[in-house]
């Protein structure tokens, strides 16, 4: 009897400390996830578990994992920018359109249109103090019909991007890492460089956290927000040039989908949508269980439907668990 | 106490004849009782086992320095958090809250620290929310002398000393057997605070008790019949006050002595001497509450500032601050005129603020290291670098004002008097020249409060200019140089520290005349 309940108390102890541990090391849980999603495709689809898999993993949630990266520094600062992928879309017309002219104008041009709607962005939200979600909504519809009616116009040339975009998009180094991996690679150990180690990054999770003491501290708050929506800005348009260079060529719907995963990549990776709270390592993981789980469910061969509504559930109860699990600490 | 738990009496009128019979043989019954309550907050142990006994028609104080655990003790028996162990016992039953409606179905009505409202419904909306009958909270309101209140009001749009009203006549609408009061008379003017203990007697008259926190100790003496006090989550006295007096109270509470703190700070003041202008304003006003305000202060000068609630203090020190714009009148730093037009201006002069809410100057989830160091990153240059220098500022800041630590990761885990200490350290990383302290003592245990006096003299006596608003007027003789009286938006008087008495500024403030 005595010995019983000391077992089921330990057993409580261990369930406790436990989750301890996970609530204070919330990003390994969620490697063991990616892990546990990685292995149950691979189940699925045997040729998953190989190099090329894991390749093909990578390659998908580059793009993804950039845009991811624009929407987690507005999150900090509790915005968000729904324009990311018409931005992107747009960069990679641009690029596409100036590509006869060289690859290095191409990608500067395509980079411009990033910073130049990222600034609109971010004069409207910091400076006429917009609601972000307005603003970049607004912003979003815009560029549709700006593109939509340029294409016929302006941008009426090429559609296909320079052969040095598609190596980039599409590409491997050494026929095994793909050069958007590494470009992502790059994006990721800038971010992070920035958001823990520089001033910029303690200002970013300042006026996330509460603007007012910012304010009072002497933090030029709108100087900060206009900086995080032109680096979403050319971060948007880095993942649309990288994006064109896999499919080598641009129309208006290329970077749409990506949209909703890259605020849901944020958020499973533990980033508040009320700012302060988070970090870009969450995000990367987020963005990879997204891209692992989008394969899971093509290899699964269910309906379209069926997918969707697979995808919204996990993506629910990975953002569900997360807040359990921190909010316990 | 455990038989007395057992044999209360349980029916209503059982407690009337025990009432009306008064017979001193008749011991005085248990009304509330905890055993062994204790909490903690991941490594924070905020409780280690309280035993407190409140008995019927008692008032009852919790007492102890921040951090001691009187919050989390309201919590708890608030049944806004579990106890991680211990009993609460109602009437001699044990009582196990989940949510806080349980706890005022058992007869547990909570005022907490800062207003329980949500500040963009009206006050009827919030009351509707939290099913309170509108003629009872009426007839309790009236007793504060708020019967005109428009109930129809944006909760927002209320000042604090208002809702703190609100929140309490909405406590007692519930016909509660215990009030728990959690520093309602810190935001009170004095004569609300005044209505607040008559009601209070009353209510014990009628056979009520309740759990009063407070930093006031004359307040304690005055109208508390018991006192429990918490040090480091552990109850270590319980005291009839009419047996002891306030050095008592507070020696029990720190449980070290006090007074080299105190010598320290007075040896400051000795070696103090006053240098050039730092701050000067002319006729400053502002739309509605400031009126022509003129004033200099000298580094290495506190100047007091003393007013009732609501005489345009707060944005006195906006406007001093940069956070608000005046409409007319001059500010110069160190002769040189200044237009702020944000709170960077006037740090960049050197001007910086200790807001009255400390909630708005913190960083609720960032690490105290981050809360300290956030004045170093307002220029573009240090956007990419990080001074060298940072770690080693921020810890001497740490040493200096001896925060503690353990809670570090997040500022929002601290007590009350280690984020306000946080908020002044922050300005002792990045340097300044004048500090604005508003109200730095408000809710704050009595060893911070010495720690902090402490500090400001020290600073003082290093060339800084202080200009400090305090609603506690001991504070005045205790801190300060020379005092200014604002009434209604103007400076109505000016004394000298060192000679003003809490009654001579107590009716400056009020707008009377004060003879010499």
């Amino acid at each position: 009897m005595s010995s019983e309940s000391r077992v089921v108390q330990g057993r409580a102890g261990n369930a406790r400390s436990f989750q301890r541990w996970a609530a204070e090391n919330p990003l390994a849980v969620l490697a063991a996830v990616f892990v546990v999603l990685f292995l149950a495709t691979s189940a699925i689809q045997p040729g998953f578990f190989s190099v090329s898999g894991v390749r093909n993993t990578l390659l998908q949630a580059a793009p993804l994992g950039i845009l991811a990266a624009a929407q987690t520094v507005l999150m900090l600062t509790g915005g968000i920018d729904l324009s990311v992928t018409m931005i992107a879309t747009g960069a990679a017309y641009v690029a596409a359109n100036q590509s006869p002219g060289g690859a290095a104008i191409a990608i500067l041009m395509g980079l411009l249109v990033g910073l130049i709607v990222g600034s609109v962005n971010g004069v409207g939200v910091a400076i006429f103090r917009v609601n972000p979600l307005i603003m970049t909504l607004a912003m979003s519809s815009i560029l549709l019909g700006l593109f939509t009616a340029w294409t016929q116009t302006v941008l009426a040339g090429s559609t296909q991007v320079a052969p040095f975009i598609r190596l980039l998009g599409g590409g491997s180094w050494m026929g095994s890492v793909p050069y958007s991996v590494l470009v992502w690679g790059g994006v990721a150990i800038v971010l992070i460089w920035l958001l823990r180690r520089s001033g910029w990054g303690r200002l970013i999770y300042a006026i996330g956290d509460n603007e007012t003491a910012a304010r009072l501290a002497g933090v030029r708050v709108w100087q900060v927000r206009l900086s995080a929506y032109m680096l979403s800005g050319v971060l948007s348009a880095i993942a649309g040039i990288l994006l064109a260079g896999r499919t080598g060529a641009v129309d208006l719907q290329l970077a749409g989908a990506f949209l909703l995963p890259s605020v849901a990549a944020a958020v499973i990776g533990g980033t508040s949508i009320f700012g302060g709270v988070g970090g870009y390592s969450g995000t990367i993981i987020g963005a990879l269980i997204l891209s692992v789980l989008n394969s899971l469910l093509t290899f699964l061969n269910v309906g379209q439907a069926i997918q969707q509504m697979v995808y919204g559930s996990i993506v629910l109860a990975l953002a569900w668990g997360y807040a359990g699990l921190t909010r316990r600490s | 106490m455990k038989c007395e738990a057992r044999c209360v009496f349980k029916s209503r009128n059982a407690l009337h004849a025990a009432q009306l019979m008064q017979a001193p043989m008749n011991q005085p019954q248990v009304l509330l009782a905890t055993q062994g309550v204790a909490k903690a907050y991941g490594p924070v142990v905020a409780l280690r086992g309280v035993d407190m006994t409140v008995r019927r028609g008692e008032i009852h104080a919790l007492l102890g320095a921040n951090g001691a655990g009187k919050s989390t003790l309201v919590k708890i028996l608030a049944g806004v958090q579990p106890a991680d162990a211990g009993k609460v016992y109602i009437e001699g039953r044990t009582v196990h809250f989940h949510t806080p409606a349980d706890a005022i179905a058992a007869g547990i009505a909570t005022v907490f620290q800062d207003p329980a409202l949500i500040p963009d419904l009206t006050v009827a909306h919030n009351l509707r929310l939290s099913r309170i009958d509108e003629a009872k909270f009426r007839t309790s309101l009236e007793r504060f002398g708020l019967g005109d209140l428009d109930l129809g009001a944006l909760v927002r749009e209320l000042p604090l000393e208002t809702l703190r009203i609100v929140d309490l006549a909405r406590a007692m609408a519930r016909d509660p057997h215990v009030l728990l009061l959690d520093e309602i008379t810190a935001a009170l003017t004095a004569d609300q605070a005044e209505r607040v203990f008559d009601l209070l007697t009353e209510w014990r008259a009628q056979g009520k008790s309740a759990v009063l926190i407070t930093h006031r100790l004359a307040e304690v003496m005055r109208i508390c019949d018991q006192a429990t006090i918490l040090r480091d989550g552990r109850n270590v006295a319980e005291l009839v006050t009419a047996e002891v007096d306030e050095h008592q109270l507070v020696e029990a509470m720190l449980g070290a002595s006090v007074e080299p703190l105190m010598k320290t700070a007075q040896g400051a003041m000795a070696s103090r001497r006053l240098g050039e202008t730092a701050l000067e304003v002319r006729g400053l006003t502002d739309r509605h509450q400031v009126r022509d305000v003129s004033f200099a202060v000298r580094s290495g000068e506190i100047l007091g500032l003393v007013a009732l609630e609501g005489q345009g203090q707060d944005r006195l020190f906006d406007l001093l601050a940069g956070a608000r714009r005046p409409v007319a009148g001059e500010i110069q730093v160190a002769g040189k005129t200044c237009h702020f037009r944000s709170p960077y201006d006037a740090v960049q002069r050197g001007v910086v603020l200790v807001p009255g809410d400390r909630l708005i100057a913190l960083l609720p989830n960032q690490s105290v290291h981050h809360n300290l160091a956030l004045p170093l990153f307002n220029h573009l240059r240090r956007w990419l670098r990080i001074p060298t220098d940072e770690q080693p500022r921020v810890q001497r800041a740490i040493e200096r004002l001896s925060i503690d630590v353990r809670a570090a990761s997040q500022v929002r885990r601290l007590s009350g008097g280690n984020q306000q200490k946080v908020v002044l350290g922050r300005w002792l990383v990045s340097g300044f020249r004048t500090l604005l302290c508003f109200d730095p003592t408000r809710g704050i245990d009595i060893q911070t409060k010495r720690e902090i006096y402490a500090l400001l003299r020290e600073l003082a006596a290093q060339g800084a200019a202080i200009v400090l608003y305090t609603s506690e007027l001991a504070e005045i003789s205790l801190v300060c140089d020379r005092v200014l009286i604002l009434h209604d938006g103007r400076i109505v008087d000016e004394q000298d520290a060192a000679t003003a008495t809490e009654s001579s500024l107590l009716k400056a403030a009020h707008g009377l005349e004060v003879v010499a």
